[in-house]
């Protein structure tokens, strides 16, 4: 069996072209879903039933159908209600950053539920509003031991995202693809796609893990 | 661990290591299984069923100019013909592999293809054409996609063809052509570029959306692709063309399914 590396290395800066993709479509997507997944975590928790009901719907349908068929959604559905058409980025990101929030929406919601309710009382009592209860008691803790899960959902998505090629996104897994069946050389080119792929997902579980003992420090 | 035990792994062990075995020994030759002209008993035939009027899917049934052809030079060379449906991208993977003995599959005879399998001798005449949406005036010939984003099918000679005109905006790559239509339909893409019978076909299926424009700008064969290293399947098979050709079943099934 002959191996041809120099395919591998020859098409390296086109492979990475693909890498920066997918990380800027990570990267942002999981940077949406936090906004996103916050605010619906609050709608979840508040005590108006509606806001909490449209939260849970939003969540079980997120979380309960295929990304896959999410990303289809946006990109061939959405533009023939919206009238306008969605380039396969713009697609994308809106798929899987609606996709993230939904996740994202469940993690701070166990971060929040998981401050103790005594601080609460004690947040009361010394007359601070609820306003004020989240923001300077229960978000920062919250956030703190929510930085796990958060950094699982980026490298969950960073693999995922590579169901956007689907839709003409020109991604690392995409870029793979098309260099794969140009060269024939699957065994080489896959390989080095899957490598580089382990090393963005590495990467990211080492930032994590930098930015958790940060944070453990300063508290 | 009890002598039972003991024994009842060992034999567990054995009977795996035997199943491998003829595994091992069934996989290969299932391929290869031949008689002496090298034609298989059964020749199973990859194809990618998204491409009206060569293969497409009606049903349970694979229909089309293409399936027609290779059920004919199956029947032809007295074996059963097995149809299986696969992704475009993985069809020479595929083959190559050993999960069937050829391709039809409306593909161009091209060079980079024809090193890595082998071609029947051309069954068809084809070239590339503009699928564009119906009232778009300001794209009449493959110069006047500069600055455009065109939709094409994943490494297909649509896409190789609009790679070598200059100034295109962006190509964007699908799985099917049927999708890279979409995009054009949908406004994400001005232009799709595909074969000429299928464009047809297209514009035939939505007419009030898309049309063709222009003549052919491309000229290309399609062959039936072997894996390498079986020329007497490849012999057979042009054996069969060549009298499909003779006596006018060609013609017949040209006449049945092509429309230009």
């Amino acid at each position: 069996m002959d191996f041809r590396w120099d395919i591998v290395w020859s098409s390296f800066p086109y492979l990475l072209v693909g890498a920066r993709a997918t990380l800027v479509l990570t990267t942002v997507s999981v940077s949406a879903g936090i906004v996103l997944g916050t605010v619906l975590a609050l709608m979840r928790l508040s005590r108006s039933r509606p806001l909490s009901a449209v939260a849970a719907a939003y969540i079980d349908v997120f979380r309960g159908t295929p990304l896959l068929a999410q990303i289809l959604f946006v990109f061939y559905g959405l533009p023939q209600v919206l009238g306008f058409p969605l380039s396969s980025l713009a697609a994308g990101l809106l798929a899987l950053s609606l996709n993230s929030a939904a996740y994202v929406a469940e993690i701070v919601r166990s971060g929040i539920q998981s401050v103790e309710k005594g601080q609460i009382e004690a947040a009361q009592s010394t007359g601070m509003t609820h306003g004020q209860i989240m923001r300077y008691i229960v978000l920062p803790q919250a956030f703190r031991r929510i930085i796990p899960p958060i950094g699982n959902e980026f490298i969950a998505m960073l693999k995922d995202s590579s169901l956007v090629s689907v839709i003409a996104m020109e991604d690392l897994m995409r870029r793979g693809q098309l260099l794969g069946s140009r060269t024939f050389r699957y065994f080489e080119v896959l390989l080095a796609v899957t490598v580089m792929y382990l090393v963005l997902t590495r990467a990211v579980s080492y930032l994590v893990g930098w930015v958790e003992r940060r944070v453990r420090v300063a508290a | 661990m009890s002598r039972a035990a003991r024994g009842l792994r060992m034999a567990a062990a054995v009977a795996a290591v035997l199943v491998g075995a003829a595994l091992a020994g069934l996989l290969p030759s299932a391929g290869v299984r031949a008689g002496a002209s090298g034609v298989p008993s059964v020749l199973r035939v990859g194809t990618d069923a998204t491409y009206p009027p060569f293969e497409f899917v009606e049903g349970d049934e694979f229909k089309g100019f293409d399936m027609d052809l290779i059920r004919e030079i199956g029947r032809r060379l007295g074996v059963p013909v097995v149809i299986q449906n696969v992704a475009w991208d993985g069809l020479i993977p595929g083959l190559n592999n050993g999960n069937y003995d050829v391709i039809i599959s409306a593909m161009t005879i091209l060079e980079e293809r024809a090193a890595v399998v082998d071609f029947s001798d051309p069954y068809f005449t084809a070239g590339q054409v503009m699928v564009v949406r119906r009232g778009e005036t300001a794209i009449q010939r493959p110069e006047d996609l500069r600055g455009r984003v065109v939709a094409v099918q994943i490494n297909t000679t649509g896409q190789f063809a609009t790679e070598q005109i200059a100034g295109v905006r962006r190509i964007d790559k699908y799985d099917t052509t049927p999708l890279a239509v979409q995009a054009v339909m949908q406004r994400s893409a001005d232009a799709a570029v595909i074969d000429l019978a299928v464009a047809v076909q297209l514009a035939r299926e939505f007419p009030g959306q898309v049309q063709v424009v222009g003549e052919p700008f491309t000229e290309e064969y399609y062959g039936i692709a072997v894996r390498k290293g079986r020329p007497e399947l490849v012999q057979a098979i042009n054996r069969a063309l060549a009298e499909i050709k003779a006596d006018g079943t060609y013609d017949r099934l040209y006449a049945t399914w092509i429309r230009t």
